[in-house]
């Protein structure tokens, strides 16, 4: 479960501040997707920064999993960040030097030092890591660097990554952006059935909504707010808006 | 360890090129060390080999040296009565050449009371007429025990051969402290003690002071020896400089692959990676570099040397190798650490977005 209440994030701009989140309340629900969309500059990516811990807002509540990470201090978002979110980046940012099993690895030598200790946080990574991989589809593939790999292949992993420490919240930043409608069409498929399978409240980033149907809710942001709007960009979305949040129908 | 493990394998080639040069200069800086210390070992293993405490050199205009200093009797028997002194022994140190058959080389005559337990003492023999040769004038003379050399116009019969002593790249040659004033006089000096070696704990200053005189203690004594100052100085700033050189080499290198890496440091951090095992993992991987080329460099100047040693003046010992190689070492991660700026700097929030 993740709460952003009231969130606010402004950026100087010259002598001015240009506020590019204002006052967005918004819930990611446990095994549910959560899109986000509106036109470019919107700020959307902004609140997947906000929601990842990746930068504190100005004001407002960042509830994950019971914790206010707004007013934690960047080696306790780290920390957080580390144990109970996981983040599909737009590009798949794979590490080229790793295979696609070794991308997951590495998501257990990360610098724990917990009540598990690092190699309690090792272990259980590795023991997920095989099921991760066929879960994505991508057991046969699993000794391939990023360059062997295919575009929908790497997002695939980037996926996996994300899930393998079986974290609370999973925020997925454009994950369609560099594919084809097809295998856009199956990422979105695999990211739904994967957050409802492992119960993380995932949301996801999108001004593409082809594949809106993947999805169980669409807040639609403009101008860094939250609006009452079925249509952007000409895109209609079925939905009434609850709370600030678009409910598909 | 776990990324650089596997950034050394992936990007192999461009860590075997940083490897090969680390070797390089560990090649270099080692040969030139041991070349340094076999230097150093040919122009002053007799003097460190002497014995006492302190070794004292008369003064002339405020400067000590040994090309210079003659003390006279008073002066030994100053110090040989200043209270807390055990012993003080004169040594004299000349420098001719010696003739055995039909070979002549350059020697150092040391003269010395016998009986003394160092090298020095052990090589001198009881009485005038003979001498004792360390093993290089021996080389250089081709003689040996029982052989006659002459030295300023007499011939003294060999009575040992042993010890590997050398003073201003010319070999030892041990005789009484008669035979050597002797041999000083023949050779137009006045036959003074050169240097007297004091053993105890007297007020090194004040009799020093009072006697006109330096007391310094044997490694300090070099300084007086001005050979040996031009010649390691200059070699010593090569080491230094080959030893600048490779933090420099080091440093550029993992500073350039560390930018290039910023992205990934970047997406790592924001899957929650800590700074401090990146740092880790930065260090280790430059370690990793750092003790493989050095440890092949390391190889080859103990190979090497041990095949030149023959014909050069080349010392092989922990001075010369071990101490070189753990310099380069801290050098080089010391390098390698200003391009942690980029791990400690880089930020998560650019892993986000599409302009990686």
């Amino acid at each position: 479960m993740i709460t952003l209440d009231n969130v606010t994030l402004t950026f100087p701009d010259g002598a001015s501040r240009v506020t590019a989140v204002d006052a967005v309340t918004l819930h990611g629900r446990a095994g549910r997707v959560t899109g986000i969309t509106g036109p470019s500059g919107s700020g959307k990516s902004s609140i997947l920064a906000i929601a990842g811990t990746l930068i504190r807002p100005d004001s407002g509540r960042v509830i994950i999993d019971g914790v206010d990470a707004a007013g934690l201090s960047r080696d306790e978002a780290t920390a957080l960040r580390r144990s109970r979110i996981g983040i599909v980046f737009q590009q798949s940012n794979l590490l080229p030097s790793l295979t696609a099993r070794e991308q997951l690895q590495v998501m257990g030598e990360l610098g724990d030092r917990g009540a598990r200790g690092p190699r309690g946080v090792r272990r259980a990574v590795r023991g997920r890591v095989d099921d991760l991989l066929d879960a994505v589809g991508l057991s046969d593939q699993a000794d391939r660097r990023p360059a062997q790999l295919s575009g929908g292949q790497r997002q695939r992993v980037s996926i996996a990554r994300a899930l393998v420490r079986e974290p609370r919240v999973l925020l997925v930043d454009e994950p369609t952006s560099a594919l084809d409608q097809e295998r856009g069409a199956a990422i979105m498929e695999l990211i739904g059935r994967l957050s409802r399978e492992l119960d993380t409240a995932t949301l996801l980033v999108t001004h593409d909504l082809a594949h809106s149907a993947a999805l169980d809710e669409l807040v639609t942001v403009v101008d860094g707010r939250v609006v009452d709007g079925a249509a952007v960009d000409g895109a209609a979305v079925d939905g009434a808006v609850v709370d600030g949040a678009l409910e598909i129908r | 360890m776990f990324v650089a493990w596997r950034d050394l394998r992936f990007a192999r080639g461009r860590f075997i090129l940083i490897g090969a040069v680390v070797a390089l200069i560990t090649v270099l800086v080692g040969f030139l060390a041991g070349l340094t210390g076999g230097l150093a070992f040919q122009n002053v293993s007799a003097v460190l080999d002497l014995p006492g405490n302190r070794l004292v050199l008369q003064q002339t205009d405020g400067k000590a040296s040994f090309s210079e200093s003659e003390l006279s009797e008073n002066t030994v028997d100053a110090w040989r009565s200043a209270p807390g002194v055990d012993e003080a022994l004169p040594v004299s140190i000349l420098q001719s050449r010696a003739q055995a058959g039909g070979k002549t080389a350059g020697v150092a005559v040391f003269g010395m009371p016998s009986g003394d337990d160092s090298a020095l003492g052990r090589m001198t023999p009881h009485t005038a007429d003979e001498i004792g040769l360390s093993t290089g004038a021996a080389a250089d003379l081709d003689a040996r025990v029982g052989d006659r050399v002459s030295i300023a116009g007499t011939a003294y019969r060999v009575a040992s051969v042993g010890g590997d002593l050398w003073y201003s790249h010319t070999p030892a040659i041990a005789m009484t402290t008669g035979a050597a004033r002797d041999t000083a006089e023949r050779m137009g000096g006045s036959g003074a003690a050169t240097v007297l070696a004091v053993s105890g704990d007297p007020d090194w200053d004040a009799v020093a002071k009072a006697t006109g005189t330096a007391a310094f203690a044997p490694l300090a004594s070099l300084t007086a020896l001005e050979t040996f100052k031009s010649e390691i100085g200059s070699l010593a700033l090569m080491v230094v400089m080959l030893f600048g050189i490779s933090a420099l080499v080091v440093g550029a290198f993992f500073t350039v692959w560390t930018m290039q890496r910023s992205g990934d440091i970047a997406v790592l951090k924001a899957l929650g990676a800590t700074t401090g095992s990146l740092v880790r993992d930065a260090l280790g991987q430059a370690l990793v570099v750092l003790v493989v080329g050095i440890g092949i460099g390391l190889a080859a100047v103990v190979g090497l040397g041990a095949l030149a040693g023959g014909a050069l003046p080349f010392l092989i010992s922990p001075l010369t190798t071990i101490v070189p190689a753990l310099a380069m070492a801290v050098l080089g991660l010391a390098g390698a650490a200003v391009a942690l700026r980029t791990v400690t700097s880089a930020d998560p929030l650019t892993a986000l977005g599409s302009n990686r």
